[in-house]
């Protein structure tokens, strides 16, 4: 095993609805490598997108640690965590979570909106993010003009353009069919394998969970199995 | 019949869950119907001042083709024979009861701070008569000018307004000065605003010769201005216009009023169209909000009429809301306020706001035709939205 | 500023939505650059006049003329460069509705107190030589089509003729126009010759109406107003003495207290306007916040989406006022070249200081709340439409 990129440390996530404390991960303990392509399982409620917001920077633990590549996150301020955000996480969602108003090629450009590059520069990378996901004659469509496959090779393109330490997946075929959802895995696959992308991802789908290098499942809050390669 | 009710009732209930937007339509028209309502009720106002002033059995004479007593001359040779005209009523004493006038127009400070103006008012001076064959002219403070001393006794109106303007105070005019000797009413109307005198006294002040403005004189009845008109014209020295003095004084404030009446139409039709597209907005969106109810009632069996009175119904009570609204804060903040401008005599005319029901009454029906119209484009896209697509919208 | 398209993009997101409320912010900002307008001639900052140009009135009234003799007694004061005189005709145009003012004035004098306004020589020759010969100024010619030489007949609601008739015949010598742009403030009046005036009316012979004065510095006004007031103390033809600028600003006062209900108005406007687009943008808020969610994991930042959102409110504020204000001075310049009795109003530079403060501030005061909300909103709430 190569060195880890993701180590979670004791972990605890407690959420608080009204006066009812709900515990979603107690004390737990995981490492992801550099270059793995993880899937996480696990039924229901078991904790799976919470696991993945508290490694995205998106959620904060109540208690342990989340160090990503080297650097601690679980004490970053606000801004200091979206600026982290910007730099090493790029996210893909169940439902593509795409502007509406924008097209997709202004919809891949967003996350370099926060870095310094000329206008020029975004759009040539967003064209190449494109053309990496296969879509770049669809660059002027809005999101209602695509397809839900083609929807979400816009929103992992969106997720590589900046280049991020990792790709964060919640679900990313949830919403296709087999063919579709293959075409995406495959191209996660080719991701991993050729660019050397460190992806996480969530699924409730087996077949999917083969794409993966390694399967992590959970049960209520806690690794059941891990490492299944 | 009864599903309409139950939609309209059901959506009405679920109304105050939409307050935010619901408020913006009962203030925007709220403010489109006060605005409306107290730019009316200042014309309203004047012109009541000016329609109160006067009686019909009284005829006013002002020289042929003047609009204003201001810019009448009646030079004194035709003042005797005015005076002994057909149809004009004499006293105890066998004197014809008609005053020979003048209207001189002095300045007098209104106002603080950047409002404060120099502005003219109406000094009068009547003949004893003028006082006789005016009874709603009544003393409330102090007594009348003496003729021959110069003493003036001043409308209530004018008091209250115009700087030092008080009972026992001296006003200066052309170098000499005037005491303030008493305040009479008038029933409110234009001759508050005036300073009165004795008319020789204003005559040789003012160095007016003996010409007078005007003659005011009282009829046997209203009736009797027609054999004055017919008296008038025969008499070729006659170069004067004989008109009742209610007539006159109506007439004066028609160019208030078709100004501020233009004024109240630019504007509040301006309002009334930016609170229309406020209106809109919100219906659409409580519209869009009900989206999924209303396509389940379609999908249930319900009608689209049904749909569409119910969004109507909304839209209308709120309006209705707002037009209420809107008519109480004009006649809390309005009602009765005294102000004064520049009459058509060039001299100011004190009144004060009226909000009457009538103006109230307008004021609703902008308001309820500002919610059909905003209410009836969002009724209709509600009622003609496709069931099954709105269905699967989340 | 690469954040535009994005901005854009969002404001165009429920096209009707945002046309509504860019309508009804048209329609507030038209009528707050109309009103405004009209307000700034209650303060006179709408007002060209010179400021060497005094009037003196009679103290008891500007309508009581004054005597000729006072005129030399005036011109003997020092620091006067010009005197001339004007009596207020009051005629009437063929209908009571194209009222414009006419004044009687001497012509030798006139061309050498109102130096801001010119007449090609000509043209003043032909004045000077005939007795019914008038100018007018271009602004009136225009809106009654008037050419030099057109007959121009008035009916005079004050000066009867000789005869006791009141039907006066004048024909058109001349148009005065601006020496530099906007110089004459004068463009809607017509002067006719005192000489004729004085002689054919049927009384008041030997009457000025009001002096106009031309003095050589305007910083000496006050005094000098005071020098001629004091000449005439205590006598029945006591005076009053103001620049033209305050003569003018307390005539347009004395219309009352317009322009407190003016501002009411504007009040009342900006406070429903402020609700409605409050109401709007908040709404727009409210549905957008997935995507908002989904921009800070993008990595935007809290202030970021602040500002975002402010930026937004203030783009659809500062469009809609633009429009409107743009209107308002469409509708003005229309309304001056009507033929109406109001006097021609303009959005001077003040009334766009606080057309753009007001631009500004609506777009805050209405950004803020959704702005903060959007700042507030947690991450893993918004995504999953909690
Ligand atoms: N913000 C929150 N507030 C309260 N409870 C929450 C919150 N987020 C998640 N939960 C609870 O935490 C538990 C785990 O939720 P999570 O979304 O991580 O599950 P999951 O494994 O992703 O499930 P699924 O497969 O259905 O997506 C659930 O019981 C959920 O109700
Ligand atoms: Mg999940």
């Amino acid at each position: 095993m190569s060195k880890a990129i993701v180590e979670i440390k004791q972990v605890s996530k407690t959420y608080t609805r009204g006066k009812q404390k709900v515990e979603v991960l107690t004390a737990l303990d995981l490492e992801v490598a550099k270059g793995d392509f993880l899937a996480l399982m696990g039924p229901s409620g078991s904790g799976k997108t919470t696991l993945l917001n508290l490694i995205g920077g998106l959620d904060q633990p109540t208690a342990g640690q989340v160090l990503v590549d080297g650097q601690r996150i679980d004490n970053l301020g606000s801004s200091a965590l979206a600026a982290w955000r910007a730099r090493h996480v790029g996210f893909v969602f169940q439902f593509y979570n795409l502007m509406p108003m924008l097209t997709a090629q202004k919809n891949v450009e967003l996350p370099l909106l926060l870095t310094n590059l000329s206008g020029a520069e975004r759009a040539q990378r967003a064209r190449i993010a494109l053309t990496v996901v296969g879509l770049a004659d669809r660059a002027s469509h809005k999101p209602n003009e695509l397809s839900g496959g083609q929807a979400q090779r816009v929103a992992i393109a969106r997720a590589l353009v900046a280049d991020p330490t990792l790709l964060v997946c919640d679900e990313p075929t949830g919403d296709l069919d087999r063919r579709t959802a293959d075409e995406i895995l495959g191209l996660l696959q080719t991701l991993n394998r050729e660019h050397g992308k460190t992806i996480i991802m969530v699924t409730h789908d087996p077949k999917a969970a083969e794409y993966a290098t390694h399967q992590v499942h959970m049960d209520k809050g806690a690794v059941a199995i891990g490492e299944v390669p | 019949m009864k599903q309409i009710f139950a939609i309209i009732w059901m959506n009405l209930r679920a109304v105050p869950q939409r307050a935010g937007s619901s408020l913006v339509i009962v203030i925007g028209i709220a403010g489109v119907v006060a605005v409306l309502v107290a730019l009316l009720a200042m014309a309203q106002g004047f012109g009541a001042t000016l329609k109160a002033t006067g009686k019909a059995d009284r005829v006013m004479f002002l020289s042929a083709g003047v609009t204003a007593e201001l810019s009448s001359v009646l030079v004194p040779d035709i003042v005797p024979v005015l005076r002994e005209l057909p149809g004009i009523v004499r006293d105890a004493d066998g004197r014809p009861l008609a005053s020979a006038e003048v209207v001189v127009i002095t300045e007098l400070r209104r106002g603080n701070g950047a409002q404060r103006a120099d502005v003219n008012v109406s000094l009068r001076g009547v003949e004893p008569a003028g006082l006789k064959l005016r009874p709603e002219v009544r003393l409330v403070e102090g007594r009348w000018f003496t003729p021959g001393l110069r003493e003036i006794t001043v409308g209530q109106s004018a008091a209250r307004q115009f700087e030092g303007v008080k009972l026992g105070a001296t006003l200066k005019f052309r170098g000499s000065e005037w005491t303030v000797v008493g305040t009479f009413v008038s029933d409110g109307d234009a001759h508050e605003s005036e300073l009165w005198t004795d008319a020789d006294t204003a005559r040789s002040a003012f160095g007016r010769g003996s010409s007078a403005s005007s003659l005011v004189a009282q009829m046997a009845s209203a009736t009797a201005i027609d054999t004055i008109k017919a008296a008038v014209k025969a008499d070729p020295r006659l170069q004067v216009d004989a008109m009742p003095e209610l007539e006159y004084f109506a007439s004066q404030s028609k160019q208030f009023t078709e100004q501020i009446g233009l004024l109240t139409g630019v504007v509040a039709a301006i309002m009334a169209i930016g609170a229309l597209f406020g209106a809109l907005n919100s219906m659409y969106s409580a519209v869009s909000t009900r989206q999924v109810e209303i396509a389940t009632l379609r999908a249930i069996g319900f009608g689209g009429l049904p749909v569409v009175l119910s969004v109507l119904a909304e839209a209308m009570l709120l309006a209705l809301a707002g037009g209420v609204l809107g008519g109480l804060i004009a006649y809390v903040l309005f009602n009765n306020m005294s102000v004064s401008t520049l009459g058509s005599n060039f001299t100011q005319v004190a009144f004060n706001f009226a909000v009457t029901p009538a103006l109230m009454e307008k004021g609703l029906s902008w308001a309820l035709a500002i919610g059909l119209l905003g209410g009836l484009p969002p009724a209709l896209k509600a009622a003609r939205q496709p069931v099954v697509e709105a269905l699967r919208a989340k | 500023m690469k954040y535009f398209p994005l901005l854009w993009a969002t404001l165009w997101r429920k096209k009707a939505r945002t046309i509504l409320t860019l309508l009804s912010l048209v329609t507030a900002f038209l009528l707050l650059g109309l009103l405004q307008a009209a307000n700034s001639l209650f303060s006179g900052d709408s007002q060209r006049l010179s400021a060497n140009l005094l009037i003196t009135q009679a103290r008891v009234s500007f309508t009581s003329p004054l005597p000729m003799r006072h005129l030399s007694q005036i011109e003997a004061i020092p620091g006067i460069e010009q005197i001339s005189w004007s009596q207020f005709f009051g005629g009437i145009y063929k209908d009571e509705k194209n009222f414009f003012p006419q004044f009687a004035v001497d012509p030798d004098r006139w061309l050498k107190t109102f130096t801001e306004c010119r007449m090609p020589a000509g043209q003043a020759t032909a004045w000077k030589s005939s007795r019914t010969a008038v100018i007018a100024g271009r602004g009136l010619a225009d809106r009654f089509g008037w050419k030099v030489g057109d007959p121009i007949p008035l009916k005079s609601q004050i000066w009867p003729l000789k005869d006791g008739t009141r039907a006066w015949n004048f024909e058109l010598a001349g148009i005065f126009e601006d020496v530099t742009e906007g110089s004459c403030p004068r463009m809607g009046n017509m002067y006719l010759r005192y000489d004729y005036f004085d002689e054919a009316r049927q009384y008041g012979q030997g009457t000025a109406g009001i002096f106009v004065v031309r003095i050589k510095d305007p910083n000496q006004s006050e005094a000098i107003s005071r020098s001629i007031d004091v000449l005439f103390e205590n006598s029945p033809d006591e005076t009053k003495t103001q620049t033209e600028k305050e003569f003018q600003l307390n005539f347009v006062r004395q219309i009352g207290n317009l322009s407190l209900i003016l501002n009411a108005i504007l009040g009342a406007v900006f406070f429903t306007i402020l609700m409605l687009t409050g109401n709007t943008m908040s709404q727009a808020v409210r549905e957008r916040i997935p995507e908002l969610a989904v921009l800070k994991t993008l990595g935007f930042s809290n202030h970021m989406l602040l500002l975002l959102v402010i930026a937004e409110s203030m783009l659809i504020s500062v469009l809609g006022g633009l429009l409107g204000m743009g209107l308002a001075a469409l509708v003005m310049e229309g309304l001056a070249h009507a033929p109406t009795q109001f006097p021609p109003i303009t959005a001077s530079v003040q009334v766009w200081q606080i057309a753009f403060a007001s631009m500004f501030g609506v777009g805050f005061l209405v950004g803020l709340p959704p702005a903060l909300r959007a700042m507030r909103l947690s991450i893993v709430d918004g995504l999953s439409g909690r």
